[in-house]
């Protein structure tokens, strides 16, 4: 395995390379609190070509930023800068990454090839509409490791509206150039996760079908 | 970071931009102070014994605008205290940025000034951090002032990233492409009356004198020329979840004593928020003040008005 820094901002993202291969280019993004696996995970192991994996901001050997902050939007761009280093590739995340592959998805349309959304930590984030707020400020001494503890704590707070996941979904679907730009494996279905799976071009298949199929292996049913 | 320090050595031009504007005056004394790590530089104006009163500047402005203002309620017997808000003026650069960390910010300067409640003013984005604060902490506000950041539903242009619903794919595109050549972004430099043009643009109401005044504290002077502090990976615009009518939901709950101060000219940095955009939505007994013929920048435009405002509210509700 070897690590390439990519720099977004301010903060030094560790990208790893789990396989270097000729062909399609597979880009792993982690769960919220977890890191990128030191190796190929089996349900990757079939994947035709390279294998890499994106730590987030305030995650494994990335940088643990100062005072917090984290959006998921800014963790998008996490990912957004290792499509810069690796150009188009499929994005299989879990839990929070689920969610980023989701927005990258949309945002990305030509540069995302498949987003395989899975089950992981971080999947539900916060309520679809805003709670009653409140000031969370942990002690100074808090250790400053990863995974960051601000990230655990905003990261389980943000506004997931379920027409705003939508809204990345039907972008995907309409500027990809794939007919199934998003395929939705994980068995947990937040409300947002409900809401993109609804919209037309989004497709329900597991993680082993859905990277088959974006890797050009095997056809696959309409799930 | 000591002010006198760097007062010392100010140069002949700075001197002439802030000798022509005699009515604004730094603060008295300023520090530091960590924000989950993170330093914040707070500055005060008026008697450090006086009762505090604290005021939240708006989106890419900093403590500094608050010059001419903050003195005027420093003579009417208060401990005014303001802050750079991260990645603004002198406090330090953030990594990331969301209402949740820079109302925890707030919470840090508070907890620097008295652990009791105090009056608090808020500008534009500002005032919106301080309507979240007061609904998450209303045992640190007695008194809530809002200056021209009264939320609508449309949408306000110095609130950025996370605070917005729009959703383009040219708009999301142009911020990733931002955010990929954010860490060699350098602010553009240029002489100190480049600087006041330009932000004329955002504050075409304000007098140049003023502008360079302001580019005299909010701009540092690098060997090619000036430029503006704020952390140059900020950008105006964005995109995000949040829609603004949930902050308006946010005010009719609220129990302090309130008051709202609308311009009601429309320009750039301006919410566009109409009197009867909010008054369903204020708190009882609520003080709506509108200003004719005044911009968003209520406090600047008309600063002997506003204080006066301010001042009678708190008296009229001890």
């Amino acid at each position: 395995m070897t690590t390439t820094i990519v720099r977004h901002a301010k903060v030094d993202l560790a990208l790893h390379e789990l396989r270097a291969a000729r062909g399609p280019v597979l880009l792993l993004l982690h769960g919220l609190g977890e890191r990128s696996p030191r190796g190929v995970p089996p349900v990757a192991a079939t994947w035709p070509g390279a294998v890499h994996a994106l730590d987030l901001t305030g995650h494994g050997g990335s940088t643990v930023p100062t005072g917090g902050g984290y959006t998921c939007e800014v963790l998008m761009a996490d990912a957004d800068a290792a499509l810069g280093q690796l150009g188009p590739a499929t994005v299989l995340g879990r839990g929070l990454g689920a969610y980023l592959a989701l927005l990258l998805a949309g945002a990305r349309p030509a540069l995302v090839r498949g987003a395989v959304l899975d089950d992981g930590p971080g999947l539900f984030g916060g309520p679809s509409a805003p709670a009653s707020p409140s000031v969370v400020q942990l002690a100074p001494d808090t250790p400053r490791s990863a995974p960051d503890p601000y990230a655990l704590v905003e990261l389980t707070r943000d506004v997931r509206p379920a027409d705003y996941a939508a809204s990345f979904a039907r972008q995907a679907a309409q500027l990809s150039p794939l007919e199934h730009p998003i395929s939705v494996a994980a068995k947990g279905r937040p409300p947002w996760l409900e809401a993109a799976a609804d919209v037309v071009g989004v497709r329900v298949l597991d993680v082993a079908a859905a990277l088959a199929d974006y890797a050009g292996l095997a056809p696959t049913g309409n799930g | 970071m000591v002010i006198g320090a760097a007062d010392a050595e100010l140069s002949d031009e700075v001197v002439a931009a802030r000798a022509a504007f005699p009515e604004a005056r730094r603060p008295d004394r300023s520090r530091a102070v960590l924000s989950a790590g993170l330093r914040l530089a707070v500055y005060e104006w008026g008697d450090e014994a006086a009762p505090p009163l604290v005021l939240a500047h708006g989106g890419f402005d900093f403590a500094g605008t608050f010059d001419v203002f903050a003195p005027m309620l420093a003579e009417a017997g208060f401990r005014v205290v303001a802050w750079d808000q991260r990645s603004h003026g002198d406090s330090e650069h953030a990594s990331m940025h969301n209402w949740d960390a820079d109302v925890r910010d707030a919470v840090a300067v508070l907890d620097s000034v008295s652990s009791a409640a105090v009056p608090v003013v808020g500008h534009s984005k500002g005032g919106g951090l301080m309507l979240q604060l007061a609904d998450a902490c209303p045992h640190r506000v007695s008194h809530l002032v809002n200056l021209d950041g009264l939320p609508s539903k449309r949408t306000p242009p110095d609130v950025s990233d996370t605070e917005r619903t729009r959703l383009l794919a040219g708009e999301l595109a142009a911020w990733l492409d931002h955010r990929r050549t954010a860490a060699e972004a350098e602010r553009r430099p240029g002489t100190l009356e480049e600087l006041a043009q330009r932000r004329g643009r955002m504050n075409p109401r304000l007098p140049i004198a003023w502008l360079r005044y302001l580019v005299t504290v909010g701009a540092r002077r690098d060997a090619d020329g000036w430029r503006w502090k704020i952390d140059p990976a900020m950008r105006m615009g964005g995109f995000g979840p949040w829609r603004p009518e949930w902050s308006l939901l946010r005010m009719p709950g609220l129990g302090m004593p309130f008051l709202g101060v609308l311009g009601l000219e429309i320009e750039p940095m301006g919410w566009g928020t109409l009197p009867d955009d909010v008054r369903p939505y204020l708190p009882p007994g609520a003080e709506l003040v509108t200003l004719p013929g005044t911009g968003h920048f209520v406090h600047i435009e008309r600063p002997v008005d506003v204080a006066r405002l301010v001042v009678d509210f708190l008296a009229a509700n001890p």
